[in-house]
């Protein structure tokens, strides 16, 4: 019963981390890439107007450090539940 | 030394190279064939599966996709990458945990249902095929632009290197030869970019060049800026315009989705140690993709502006002496007049050369009342934005031996990705899984490898002449991914609910009303003049353009799951509890 109490817990930490980091993913790429594109091209970064910047570039780099940030959290979070491999 | 032949000599060493690692690093078992036993370290298979998920396309076609469609191929770069979001964080680790061969042998026994396999099996054929024509085209095309061979003798030629090290070496094979692919399409392709990154804008980084000013004289505009300008003087869009949001935000989703849902690149997770290694090294893919795919956009932007500045004086537009003599045209161009990548035709017999959007009709009557043009005179393909890179910049002929190697690089570790997976679908889910359960294993792995090479006469068959579906890759192979497997695979972990019918009619629904949106308006399987739809945006439904329609399909194939599964009975006790094994790293 404890065991199973555990997963579920260690589950739901794993959706916690995993709802935030797709909220910054819909973010950086279909709100400020695409929804916002317009509002924010007003704005510039250099010569990049920054919702071009977003759709170009900035949500590309977001994503990598999303993942590695995802491992990251994840790795932290199996030692914690004791559910990490050797 | 004289190009061709150091060409030859570049190329060669490549080939011979892939031939050693296939040779050292060959298949003995089912498993090192599948999935390369299991011991593929997370960062180099973050390099393979790069090489794996870049394609002919990526390397030579995506920079002149964004130089010629500016703002709105963004869909391309954001749907390419974003997909290794939903990967990482929802599909890699756990079909990594179930640790089998393939991704069809997940949906069967998670559904428990050699049906719902049958129909993960066909999707992934459909998709690998659609996909694997146009690497073998791009192998022969490579060929035959580099080495003057013609299109068939190369194709000819990818197949048999193919064959040797994908054959012989697996998985366990082809991800030695796809590190070393990367390896050399990377460098390919970041060499000339960042030396006309310094030639435009002093700037190292093209990644910063493409938001910094131009240099030179006269000049103190930003790169972007000046594009905007000039394309605009010339009757072309803004560069950085924005039109038709919504369906840049369905493409943007139908190709994240599809991505995700690719079973040649989700079968490369498959081959690391451990759970936690498939999300590192998802990290590691998604960062040698990005240096890529950061970097296309300033050699888009780049090339788009140095070709503008070459046939155009962008502060004397519409005076005769703006536009450049034909007889006095730069060296690259005439090379590539040769190849029929760039064509000039003096429709108002000035002897100079007109570049501008004939199609905007109000400009196009502009221009013939005030500048006396007649229609625009200069086509560029699109592929030469990467390919004549090097020339443009005017860089040594090594380099230009190197985007031959890049691209021929390109289109096979792609091919040899998806040439497996087609085989192990056949051999391991469809002999192994379905029709012979009790094959041995040295068997399965003649049959992988007997499998492997009719694939791949097929495929080469198919690119020497390639069917109507061969140009829809985007459309027929992220849509079937999105609308098909990725539901299937992302309820079989994140709901315990989901059963075998609600999986199946899900699919099935799916895969069938995705075909039909497509083919309404694409033509029934492709044959031209069968559509009974125009493709235009005024006949799409609520605007909706076939090749962005994944993203509805996927949206299609969880509500019917769901509705299904509710009205039938929850999955057996014991697959209830794979799903919770397959949740956590290790049992606790």
């Amino acid at each position: 019963m404890e065991q199973r109490s555990n997963r579920a817990n260690y589950w739901r930490a794993n959706l916690k981390v995993l709802f935030g980091c797709l909220v910054v993913w819909f973010l950086v790429s279909y709100v400020f890439g695409i929804l916002l594109v317009d509002t924010l091209n007003q704005i510039h970064l250099g010569g990049y107007p920054l919702g071009f910047w977003f759709a170009q570039q900035g949500s590309i780099f977001t994503f990598v450090v999303l993942i590695f940030f995802y491992a990251w959290r994840m790795n932290a979070i199996d030692k914690k539940f004791g559910v990490a491999e050797d | 030394m004289e190009l061709q032949t150091l060409i030859y000599l570049v190329v060669g060493a490549t080939f011979l190279l892939y031939f050693v690692l296939a040779i050292v690093a060959r298949a003995g078992t089912t498993s090192e064939f599948y999935v390369a036993g299991k011991g593929i370290n997370p960062v180099l298979n973050g390099m393979a599966t790069a090489a794996d998920w870049m394609s002919a396309a990526s390397f030579i076609s995506m920079a002149g996709l964004i130089a010629f469609n500016g703002y709105s191929a963004s869909a391309y770069l954001m749907g390419w990458t974003g997909g290794y979001v939903l990967l990482a964080m929802l599909l890699a680790p756990y079909l990594r945990k179930f640790g089998k061969f393939t991704v069809p042998e997940f949906i069967g026994d998670r559904f428990y249902s050699n049906a719902a396999r049958v129909i993960a099996v066909i999707a992934l054929l459909v998709i690998s095929l659609t996909y694997v024509i146009g690497q073998m085209k791009g192998v022969g095309v490579a060929f035959s632009r580099f080495l003057e061979t013609s299109v068939e003798v190369g194709l000819f030629a990818g197949m048999g290197i193919v064959f040797v090290y994908a054959v012989l070496g697996g998985m366990k094979g082809i991800t030695y030869t796809q590190i070393a692919q990367y390896v050399i399409m990377i460098f390919a392709y970041t060499v000339p970019a960042i030396f006309i990154s310094l030639q435009l804008t002093g700037h190292f980084l093209p990644q910063i060049g493409t938001g910094a000013e131009l240099t030179g004289a006269g000049s103190d505009q930003y790169l972007l800026q000046k594009l905007d300008l000039v394309l605009v003087d010339l009757g072309f869009a803004e560069y950085t315009g924005t039109p038709d949001l919504m369906n840049t935000f369905l493409l943007t989703l139908a190709l994240m989705i599809g991505t995700a849902g690719l079973p040649h690149v989700l079968v490369r997770f498959f081959t690391v140690p451990r759970v936690r290694d498939a999300r590192k090294s998802a990290g590691w893919t998604l960062l040698f993709i990005a240096i890529l795919y950061t970097t296309a956009p300033a050699v888009g932007a780049m090339a788009m502006w140095n070709t503008l500045k070459t046939v155009q004086d962008t502060d004397q537009i519409g005076a005769p002496e703006g536009n450049l003599l034909y007889a006095e045209r730069p060296q690259w161009m005439k090379s590539w007049e040769t190849t029929g990548l760039l064509q000039f035709e003096d429709k108002n017999g000035d002897g100079r050369i007109q570049y501008y959007n004939d199609d905007n009709e109000a400009f196009a009557a502009m221009a013939e009342e005030e500048y006396g043009w007649n229609g625009n005179e200069l086509y560029v393909d699109r592929d030469i934005m990467v390919l004549a890179n090097p020339e443009i910049a005017n860089l040594p002929n090594w380099v230009i031996a190197l985007i031959a190697a890049g691209g021929i690089a390109a289109a096979l570790s792609t091919a040899a990705g998806l040439l497996l997976a087609i085989s192990s679908a056949i051999s391991h889910d469809l002999l192994k899984g379905v029709f012979m359960p009790n094959i041995s294993e040295k068997n399965e792995l003649m049959a992988g490898r007997i499998s492997m090479t009719v694939a791949i006469i097929i495929a080469g068959y198919l690119g020497l002449n390639p069917p109507g579906f061969a140009a829809q890759v985007v459309a027929l192979a992220f849509g079937l991914a999105a609308s098909s497997l990725f539901p299937a695979l992302m309820m079989g972990i994140f709901s315990k609910r989901m059963n075998k019918e609600g999986a199946i009619a899900g699919m099935l629904a799916g895969l069938s009303i995705t075909l039909l949106y497509i083919f309404m308006y694409k033509g029934w399987f492709f044959i031209p003049g069968t559509n009974p739809l125009e493709d235009t945006r005024e006949a799409w439904m609520f605007g909706i353009n076939p090749t962005s329609f994944g993203a509805i399909g996927a949206a299609i194939n969880f509500i019917v799951a769901i509705l299904v599964a509710k009205m039938t009975t929850p999955p057996p006790h014991e697959i209830q509890e794979l799903v919770e094994d397959v949740r956590v790293p290790r049992a606790s």
